[in-house]
C-alpha cells in the first residue's frame, strides 16, 4: 500500500484529503504544520506528501527546503496543496523541488491525476 | 422531474439525426439537468413545456443549441497518458521517420476536440521538442460538432479546474498565462491549431492526414453510424497514416478500414486495400 503524509493546519481540509486518499487505496498520515511533517518523514518517510503552503511554526516553502537539506533513506514526492494560485507562487514552488502543484479547491479526480503524474497512484 | 416518452423521443431523434449519437436509457435522467439552463433562460417550468416550445420553431437556432447542450462534452488534458507516450514515441516517431527525408509536413485532424484540450496537448506534445521538429510544418485541424464547444477551444481559455485536470505544472507554466482566475493558452500553441465545425456523419475535410485522433466518442455511436465514421476516417487518412482512439475504444469488429498497429498496440493504420476505395469512393 502507498503511503501518504497530508500537512495541513486546517482538521477538514485534512479530512476531505484522507477520504479521497483511502478511497484510492493510499494509508494516510498527518501533520498539522512543517515540523511535524518533517519529524514524520524522518521518522517514516512516505511515498508521497500533500503539502499546503501556509502554516504556523513551519510553511510549506520551509518544510521543503529542509526536506531537501535532510538525509532519507528515500525521497517522498511532494505535491503542493495550496490556495495559492499565482504564477510566481507556483514556479517557485517547483523551483523549490515540489513536483506537482494543486490549486485549491480541488476534487477527487483531479488529486488521483496529479498523484498519477508524479507516479504514486 | 416527470418527462414523457414523446418528449423524450423528439429529443433523442434531434440528437441522433444531427450528431448521429443515441440517447441512451441511462441517460435520460441527465435530460433535465442538461436543458435546466435552457429552460430557465425562457421562463419554462417543465421539459414537456420545453419541447412543446422547441417543436414550435419559433427560435430559428434553438435546436443547434439543445444538441449541444445534450452533448458529452467531457475531455481533459492529455487524456490517457499512457496513450499518449505511444503516440509519441511510436505513432510521430514512425510517421517523423517517414516524412522527414521528404515533405517534412504533418498533417494532423483532432476530430471530435469538444473544447480544446486533445488539441492543445498535440501541440505541446510537439512544442516539447523543437529540435526534432525543426523545420517541420505541422497543421492540426481540431473539428467538433459542437458550435459552443468549438467557440471555446478557439478561445483557450480555461478554469482552475479544467486547467488542472491531465496538465503537468510544468506544461502548464510553460504553455499557459493566467488571466485573472483563468488560464489562457500561449499565442504560439493557439497558432498551431484550426478549428472548424465539423460533423464526423458527414464528408471529412479535404486533403489526407497523417495522423487522426477520434477519441471517445465513437462509443455514443450506433454499431452502424461508427462503421459510416470509419470507413470516413479511412477516406481521409494517407496510406501510411495513424489512427489513434480512445482507451476503451478498438476498430475491432467495428470496421475493417482499419487494423492494429502490430509495431504500436493501441494504435490503428488503415487497411491499404479498402482505404484507397474509400478514397475513390469519396471523390466521386
Ligand atoms: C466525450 S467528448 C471527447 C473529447 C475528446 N476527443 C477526448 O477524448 O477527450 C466527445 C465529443 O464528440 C463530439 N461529437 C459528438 N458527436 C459528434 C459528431 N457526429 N461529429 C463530431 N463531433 C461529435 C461532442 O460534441 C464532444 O465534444
Amino acid at each position: 500500500m502507498k503511503t501518504c503524509l497530508v500537512v495541513d493546519d486546517s482538521k477538514v481540509i485534512r479530512k476531505v484529503a484522507r477520504h479521497i486518499l483511502e478511497t484510492l487505496d493510499f494509508e494516510v498520515a498527518e501533520a498539522g504544520d512543517g515540523q511535524e511533517a518533517l519529524e514524520h518523514c524522518q521518522a517514516t518517510p512516505p511515498d508521497v506528501v500533500l503539502l499546503d503552503w501556509n502554516m504556523p511554526v513551519m510553511s510549506g516553502m520551509e518544510f521543503l527546503r529542509a526536506l531537501g537539506q535532510t538525509e532519507l533513506p528515500s525521497r517522498p514526492k511532494v505535491v503542493f496543496c495550496t490556495t495559492e494560485n499565482g504564477m510566481a507562487h507556483i514556479r517557485a514552488a517547483i523551483d523549490a523541488g515540489a513536483d506537482e502543484y494543486v490549486m485549491k479547491p480541488f476534487d477527487r479526480e483531479t488529486l488521483e491525476n496529479k498523484l498519477q503524474l508524479v507516479g504514486v497512484a | 422531474m416527470e418527462i414523457s416518452d414523446g418528449a423524450v423521443r423528439i429529443l433523442a431523434g434531434m440528437l441522433e439525426t444531427r450528431s448521429g449519437q443515441q440517447l441512451g436509457q441511462g441517460r435520460r435522467w441527465r435530460i433535465e439537468t442538461e436543458l435546466r439552463p435552457l429552460m430557465k433562460a425562457r421562463g419554462i417550468e417543465t421539459l414537456d413545456g420545453f419541447v412543446d416550445h422547441l417543436v414550435r420553431g419559433g427560435e430559428p437556432h434553438l435546436a443547434d443549441i439543445v444538441v449541444d447542450a445534450l452533448l458529452n462534452n467531457e475531455t481533459f488534458f492529455f487524456r490517457d497518458v499512457a496513450a499518449f507516450d505511444l503516440l509519441e514515441q511510436k505513432g510521430l516517431g514512425r510517421l517523423r521517420h517517414a516524412r522527414g527525408e521528404t515533405t517534412r509536413r504533418l498533417r494532423i485532424w483532432c476530430a471530435a476536440c469538444s473544447t480544446g484540450q486533445e488539441a492543445y496537448s498535440l501541440a505541446m506534445l510537439i512544442a516539447d521538442m523543437p529540435r526534432l521538429w525543426d523545420g517541420w510544418t505541422v497543421d492540426i485541424l481540431a473539428s467538433d460538432v459542437s458550435h459552443s464547444a468549438i467557440d471555446r477551444a478557439r478561445e483557450g481559455l480555461y478554469s482552475q479546474l479544467e486547467i488542472q485536470r491531465g496538465l503537468p505544472v510544468r506544461r502548464m507554466l510553460r504553455y499557459f498565462r493566467k488571466e485573472g482566475e483563468q488560464w489562457r493558452i500561449d499565442p504560439a500553441i493557439r497558432r498551431m491549431v484550426r478549428f472548424q465545425a465539423h460533423n464526423l456523419v458527414e464528408q471529412p475535410p479535404l486533403g489526407l492526414f497523417d495522423l487522426i485522433l477520434c477519441r471517445n466518442v465513437l462509443l455514443y455511436f450506433s454499431g452502424d453510424v461508427r462503421r459510416l465514421v470509419l470507413g470516413r476516417l479511412a477516406g481521409a487518412i494517407a496510406p501510411d497514416g495513424v489512427l489513434m482512439l480512445g482507451a476503451g475504444e478498438t476498430v475491432i469488429g467495428n470496421s475493417d478500414a482499419f487494423v492494429s498497429d502490430y509495431e504500436a498496440r493501441g494504435l490503428y493504420r488503415p487497411r491499404l486495400d479498402l482505404s484507397r476505395s474509400g478514397a475513390a469512393g469519396r471523390a466521386a
